[in-house]
């Protein structure tokens, strides 16, 4: 039985297409995050499972029952919004029993949830407040509260640390980490932020332009994008992506960038398919992290590179390189001293690369 | 040396700034006093007048500062002389607007509230066709309604009633109150509405629970400018009804235009303002929220 499922969903708004043909399943318990630029449909699909939306074609199942026609409130999923959502005019208590009092549950049970669930996330000293009179945090806290205390089968997330200042949204990440740990619940939760996908999520859906590009834990999005679009999309800075094509002969393979005649050796690369290789043109796939200033391992690469810029961050530098006339990052402890307009000798770690196809833009 | 020359032309420029702001300062004062007492002048003159005896009158001018405080005038305008017939006087007539305004104000703005929850939290197909045919209603001219309008009642059976006049104002009311609430509720997140429909609200108990509580400025603005539109309106009242069911102001304009012996300027002032105090009060009393209401609308959650 899965907690959620999402088959072939597709939704148009007038004649744009908002999400094609997405399919999506969630086991009990997990964390999935939907990742994504703004505008690619992830709030769409969240408020399609939350049922505010209505669907053009395909189907959402809870507990492998067909919700697709069924109202938000039967749904048994509850959900925190980016702008909180408080009801202005009520105080904490008001709020976060809204929903119990609509489904006319018994004066106890709402008493025993209110107290277990306040104290438990220690808004018990707040509820005579009006949200107006509530700090960010203790919004949001409530917020989730609000959530908590229909004890959902599914938490619906839409964004909800962007309103919060930088070191409040670490805070807050964290304590919704230990929320999950402790209760259990299945979550889904939209965000654009990465580090707060990859720190929350058990899965990570990635979409763009309305269709999952991959959907898989957070290391293997990290370490194997699908495509250029995931190995863009993840990372900071993102991912080096260098034209060139592939050279294989009897047992070697190797790359060669565009106007360069290095060959780098590949021979350890996990690829999809091994007919047709040679003369691919491919995407050479390097994260800026994986270029060393030393030699780590043992397979490390070494090549000659100009550094033409170097960004100074604190803890750490990022350099702008040169290979062949394509521009590549690297990072570098900020104690490195780098100087600039000059060759130095750095190091590929030819174990945490990818390949992707040219044209296709897809993993091979 | 140059430093010196440098320093002293600027102490010469720090001079004349201060001389120009102060003789701007001045002058904007001028102009407000100006204008304040262009717009206090009329009231003075009112207030002045109906208070004095008609011998007064005839011998001081506009702006002598009456012997004594003398209230007849204004007993005479809201209670009459006494004497049967072709006696015209105010209270009789300022029960009927207040018949017609509380009602009216009321639907208005209760239906207003209602139109812009709906063209803003349940959007649908053409509503923003609704709301453009809505606006237009806004701008048509009441002059062009009155003969259909008068069909209308007249069919209903409620012409020259308060009735009818309730219903004329209410109808009329609606482009300007959706308007004022649309404009509103734009600005209120609509992630409340989904939060409630989530814990299971309907329709109407997202608008009675969530949203009106919260629409008290413009609840204000909108009460305060349907109260005066409709309270100080004389065409509909004047077309659609006549004799026992005319609301004030055509009372008014009928005893000032009516008066068959000399003309009592004194008792008609005292009328006029008579006429004008409940719009003065709605003011008073609301006024701080009026200027709140037209410029907030963003409700943080």
């Amino acid at each position: 039985m899965k907690t959620l499922k999402i088959e072939e969903l597709s939704k148009n708004f007038g004649t744009t297409e908002v999400l094609r043909k997405i399919n999506l399943e969630i086991d009990e318990g997990n964390f999935l995050v939907l990742l994504g630029p703004s505008g690619c449909g992830k709030s769409t699909l969240l408020n399609i499972i939350a049922g505010l939306e209505t669907i053009n074609e395909g189907n959402v199942f809870i507990d492998d029952y067909n919700v697709s026609k069924v109202e938000p409130k039967d749904r048994n999923i509850a959900m925190v919004f980016q702008s909180y959502a408080l009801y202005p005019s009520m105080n904490v208590k008001e709020n976060m029993i809204f929903g119990l009092k609509q489904a006319k549950t018994s004066k106890e049970k709402i008493a025993e949830q209110l107290e277990k669930v306040s104290t438990f996330l220690q808004v018990d000293k707040l509820l005579e407040r009006k949200p107006s009179q509530l700090s960010g945090g203790q919004r949001q806290r409530v917020a989730i509260g609000r959530a908590l205390v229909r004890e959902p089968r599914i938490f619906l997330f839409d964004e909800p640390l962007s309103n919060l200042d930088a070191k409040l949204r670490v805070e807050m990440r964290r304590e919704i980490k230990k929320l999950h740990q402790q209760l259990k619940t299945t979550v889904v939760y939209v965000t654009h932020d990465q580090t707060e996908a990859m720190s929350l999520g058990t899965k990570i859906a990635i979409m763009n332009h309305g269709v999952i590009q991959q959907n898989e834990t957070p290391e293997n999005i990290y370490n194997k994008p699908s495509n250029t679009f995931v190995a863009d999309f993840i990372g900071s800075p993102s991912m080096n992506l260098i034209k060139g094509k592939l050279i294989k002969n009897s047992n070697n393979i190797s790359f060669i960038a565009d106007d360069s005649s290095l060959e780098v050796p590949i021979n350890n690369y996990d690829f999809k398919e091994n007919s047709d290789l040679n003369n691919k043109e491919i995407y050479f796939g390097i994260r800026p992290e994986h270029i060393y200033f030393k030699k780590l391992n043992e397979d490390d690469f070494d090549i000659n590179l100009r550094a033409d810029l170097s960004e100074y961050i604190g803890h750490e530098q990022i350099v702008t390189l040169d290979y062949s006339n394509q521009e590549i990052l690297a990072k570098f402890p900020s104690t490195i001293k780098i100087e600039l307009e000059k060759e130095m000798k750095l190091y590929f770690d030819l174990a945490h690369i990818s390949l992707f196809d040219l044209k296709t833009k897809e993993r091979i | 040396m140059q430093d010196n020359l440098q320093s002293s032309s600027y102490k010469e420029l720090e001079q004349k700034s201060k001389y120009t702001n102060m003789f701007l300062r001045w002058f904007l004062y001028f102009v407000l006093i100006l204008f304040a007492s262009y717009f206090i002048f009329p009231l003075y003159v009112m207030v002045v007048t109906s208070l004095k005896t008609m011998e007064e009158i005839r011998q001081g001018t506009l702006l002598t500062w009456p012997s004594s405080l003398n209230f007849d005038s204004w007993l005479v305008a809201w209670g009459g002389r006494g004497y049967g017939a072709g006696d015209t006087f105010l209270r009789p007539y300022f029960w009927n607007s207040i018949k017609m305004v509380v009602p009216a104000v009321f639907f208005s703005t209760f239906i207003g509230a209602m139109t812009g929850y709906v063209l803003t939290k349940w959007r649908f197909k053409g509503d923003q066709w609704v709301f453009l045919f809505l606006l237009f209603g806004c701008f048509i001219p009441f002059q062009a309604i009155l003969l259909p309008m008068a069909r209308t009642l007249g069919t209903l059976g409620i012409s020259n009633s308060v009735v009818g006049l309730v219903l004329v104002h209410t109808v009329y009311g609606i482009p300007f109150t959706t308007l004022f609430f649309r404009n509103y509720y734009i600005s209120v997140p609509t992630e409340l509405v989904k939060a409630a429909r989530i814990d299971g609200a309907g329709f109407f108990k997202i608008f009675f629970k969530i949203l009106l509580p919260i629409s008290a400025p413009i609840i204000v603005v909108t009460v305060i400018w349907q109260f005066t539109q409709i309270w100080n309106d004389f065409l509909f009242g004047s077309t659609f009804s006549f004799g026992e069911a005319a609301p004030i102001q055509v009372a008014l304009n009928n005893m000032v235009l009516s008066s068959t012996s000399v003309k009592e300027y004194n008792v008609d002032m005292a009328s006029a303002i008579i006429a004008g105090i409940p719009t003065l009060i709605v003011y008073v009393l609301a006024g701080k929220y009026f200027i709140r209401g037209l410029t907030s609308g963003a409700v943080k959650g």
